[in-house]
């Protein structure tokens, strides 16, 4: 363990980096004391974006919260809705039908895939290199794309309802996607091909932000943030939900827990998230996309305009909305992030009784001041960086 | 680990500290008496056969029109062992109050700031209990049930963070 810096001039410097700082990545407000170029103290503030999800998810119905839960991590918004309606299919004890969790599946590695771009573009456009930054959203733009054929919608998707997804996949989808996945590796290597080996980049990321496997576990650490320094924790292998238990793919791990290995387990993750997507697309069954169980699932379309029943069992759960059985349960998935959890308490009425989100951002920003303090000031950009942090999930 | 056997291992070491345990589609709650806490945490993570070196979430729940208490409940994991376990520790709401575990994990810090803003649990021995989501005006602590929804204060964020402007 490092022990914390003192001071060698006269006056110790106090900043402001952020809340409007390109480089924190949203409102996150940094009060860092500087003796000279070196950080003695970084204090994150955070709180700009709270909005109370969790206050408000007390007053909606299970299948209202759906949308909000959106609004978290906004870069990943199918792992959202995913963790949450894991989450409420456990506490009702409900299976999800075959193909729907396929369907789960391909979309969330997608999303990975989204998020980790988003992650690349930006930490390489922080840390200077700008080139990466285009290429990396011209694939986006292909996943957004897909994204829209699916849900209709680009950004706040909603698309996974509580046992199911909404509607089945759009004529098309299969042969986007299938293109997409054929042309992404390619394009990774040539990301790779910028900065893997580029001087510059290894020295603003090679041995900087160095955090320990013990001290990593300790401060909470989830996702490739963990695994960059080496843990093998990876909740789709410990804990295996919709699926994935069927998939192969490789848990890339680092072994110093700088932002380089961070960097390199997140280039790793996206091409295992392709590869997913690949046996997924191959051993996606037919079926039903949602369960069928009146009372809690919402009827077709189609039933709903052409049957009396279903319209009646549609406007029972939009108005009266679905009572679990009284019990809590905790439910967390692999999120590109982390580990996002859901902690439902329940009282067998309409409304969750109490939500918990346990966002990954959160708890991976807390080790930052551990990471920085003590190194220059340009290593904070690079950290924050590596650490892929989303306000919206921080702040909920 | 199973359920079964870790609440097994637990009630032996602390017959005097559990008060119940039920499980509840295959998770396990274990109800800790408050005094207790430290100690259980820390026999839950320095047990080698536990081994619960991961707090993956600690959080606050209001219990205060039914029960007359604020619940602190503590989601442990270990990644070694891949189990989990969840501990609830009832307080009383006239004096909310209860030991820290961020001598045990270090990432209790931000999660005990969360529950003390959201609903005024102060964890004894804390070394940093400020609020952490809400202004530093902002009055209330806003996940209590007795907490409004709608409305909102202070009026304008200028008022929190300007002041000094205004003044002048």
């Amino acid at each position: 363990m490092t022990a914390i810096p003192t001071a060698t001039t006269t006056h110790l410097m106090t900043i402001n980096m952020g809340p409007q700082h390109p480089s924190t990545h949203g409102v996150l407000r940094l009060l860092l004391e500087l003796d000279g170029e070196m950080i003695i103290k970084a204090v994150p503030h955070i709180g700009f974006l709270h909005r109370g999800v969790e206050k408000l998810a007390e007053y909606r119905t299970y299948h209202q919260f759906i949308p909000l839960s959106d609004r978290l991590d906004y870069v990943a918004p199918f792992s959202n809705n995913l963790a949450y309606a894991l989450a409420v299919e456990k506490l009702l004890g409900m299976e999800v039908p075959e193909r729907a969790q396929h369907i789960r599946v391909i979309l969330c590695e997608l999303t990975r895939i989204s998020s980790h771009l988003l992650w690349l573009a930006t930490h390489a456009l922080d840390i200077g290199a700008m080139t990466v930054f285009f290429y990396c959203f011209r694939e986006r733009e292909t996943i957004y794309d897909i994204f829209e054929m699916v849900s209709g919608a680009r950004m706040n998707l909603s698309y996974i309802r509580v046992g199911g997804v909404s509607r089945d996949l759009p004529g098309g989808f299969l042969e986007k996607t299938r293109n997409f996945i054929a042309e992404f590796p390619a394009r990774l290597n040539e990301y790779e091909t910028l900065l893997t080996d580029n001087p510059i980049w290894k020295k603003r990321t090679v041995d900087v932000g160095v955090i320990s496997a013990e001290d990593a576990i300790d401060y909470g650490l989830s996702g490739s943030s963990l695994r960059g320094s080496g843990v093998n924790w990876d909740i789709r292998k410990a804990e295996p939900y919709s699926s994935y238990d069927k998939y192969h793919f490789t848990v890339p791990l680092g072994k110093n827990g700088d932002v380089y290995d961070r960097y390199r387990v997140r280039i790793e993750e996206m091409r295992q998230s392709n590869s997913i997507v690949h046996q997924a697309l191959n051993i996606l069954p037919r079926g039903d996309f949602i369960a069928r169980i009146p009372n809690i699932t919402l009827p077709t379309k189609e039933d709903v305009e052409t049957k009396m029943e279903s319209m009646i069992q549609h406007f029972k759960i939009i108005i009266d909305g679905i009572r679990p059985p009284k019990g809590e349960v905790y439910s967390s998935i692999e999120a590109p992030k982390g580990e996002l959890g859901f902690y439902i308490v329940s009282d067998g009425s309409s409304h969750p009784y109490r939500l918990k989100i346990r966002p990954p951002s959160f708890v991976n920003l807390e080790a930052l001041p551990k990471m920085v303090e003590g190194r220059l000031l340009p290593d904070v950009v690079a950290v924050i960086g590596s650490l892929d942090i989303v306000l919206g999930e921080i702040d909920r | 680990m199973d359920n079964e056997t870790i609440v097994t291992l637990v009630k032996n070491n602390f017959p005097e500290a559990i008060t119940g345990s039920e499980i509840f589609r295959n998770e396990l709650t274990i109800i800790v008496k408050k005094e207790y806490i430290t100690e259980i945490a820390g026999f839950m993570k320095e047990n080698k056969e536990l081994d619960f070196n991961f707090l993956s979430d600690l959080c606050g729940v209001d219990r205060v029109g039914t029960d007359g208490v604020f619940e602190v409940v503590y989601h442990l994991y270990s990644i070694y062992k891949n189990h989990r376990v969840r501990l609830k520790s009832p307080i009383a709401s006239n004096d909310p109050c209860i030991s820290t575990v961020t001598g045990i994990w270090n990432t209790a810090n931000w999660h005990e700031r969360e529950a003390y803003d959201m609903y005024g649990i102060k964890f004894d021995g804390h070394p940093d209990l400020r609020k952490i989501l809400t202004p530093d005006d902002f009055e209330g602590h806003p996940l209590r049930k007795d907490y409004p929804v709608d409305g909102r204060q202070p009026a304008t964020l200028t008022e929190i963070y300007r002041k000094d402007e205004t003044e002048a």
